[in-house]
């Protein structure tokens, strides 16, 4: 299953020097690899195993995920506002599937 | 009227045994359930050590975990890691590993961090199988490698298996 409905939360604007926090959550099963179905036999692993936030092309957050990270997971951090631009969010799965989200600030 | 009366007893009675009858059961099986393999302290170093590239971690007040003391459900565990550091180009936090100690995989997650973040603290929500100590390991970029430390205790757990 791939990562769907990505949100992000990300004020629009702020003032240079500022720091504020960045929420992002993606819908995601986050499947561990170590639960059995209804036969029986393990459910193999699904997880979103990297998320990514780019400012203008740069990369300047990234996480890995391991299986013991929550279904849908939810993510914060912070970030110093320097110019204005956008930050792009990216959620990859282990089947390599990524969904993406970009989010504009401005900066005065 | 009176024979009414103790049919409407019996009809209970039975209900009530049923229920009892399948509450046992139910028990039963949660005893029988397997258990998933747990890691011990020395996992969760090893896993560290695999990571920092074998710098034993230093204890340290700057890495502080915001976790509650008594987790509910273990499938959603809220946490921060605040690390105290100016977060300037000479002087930033790298790496963030989340670490615990008694789940399945000693694992939790990893953020790397850039001077743009401005301040170390970030959040997310983990699973935990049992009560025990997660660990916050962060490498700095002078190199040194400090942990922080806390014991959440889980009312139920959260890894299935």
């Amino acid at each position: 299953m791939a990562a769907n409905r990505p949100r992000v939360k990300v004020p629009k604007t702020a003032k240079k020097g500022d720091v504020f926090q960045i929420k992002t959550l993606v819908t995601h099963a986050m499947e561990t690899g170590l639960r059995k179905g209804k036969d029986g036999n393990p459910i193999p692993r699904d997880i979103v195993n990297t998320f990514t936030c780019a400012f203008n092309g740069k990369t300047v957050f990234t996480m890995k995920l391991e299986p013991a990270i929550s279904a849908n997971p939810y993510i914060a951090f912070y970030q110093q506002a320097t110019e204005s631009g956008d930050y792009t969010f990216t959620w990859t799965d282990d089947a390599g599937d990524s969904v993406s989200k970009t989010a504009s600030i401005q900066v005065s | 009227m009176s024979h009414q009366r103790s049919q409407t007893l019996t009809v209970n009675r039975r209900g009530l045994l049923g229920a009892l009858g399948g509450g046992v059961l139910v028990a039963a099986g949660a005893g029988l359930a397997p258990r998933a393999a747990k890691a011990t302290p020395e996992d969760a170093g090893k896993w560290v050590a695999e990571l920092t590239g074998g710098k034993p971690p230093t204890d340290d007040p700057r890495v502080a975990l915001d976790l509650p003391p008594i987790a509910e459900n273990g499938n959603t565990v809220p946490v921060t890691v605040t690390v105290d550091s100016p977060m300037t180009d000479g002087d930033y936090v790298t790496k963030i590993h989340v670490v615990a100690e008694g789940n399945p995989n000693p694992g939790l997650c990893t953020f790397e961090l850039t001077p743009a973040c401005g301040k170390a603290e970030v959040s997310t929500r983990m699973r935990l199988a049992r009560t025990q100590n997660v660990v916050a390991v962060a490498e700095l970029s002078d190199g040194t490698v400090i942990s922080g430390r806390k014991e959440v205790k889980v009312t139920i757990g959260g890894c299935g298996g």
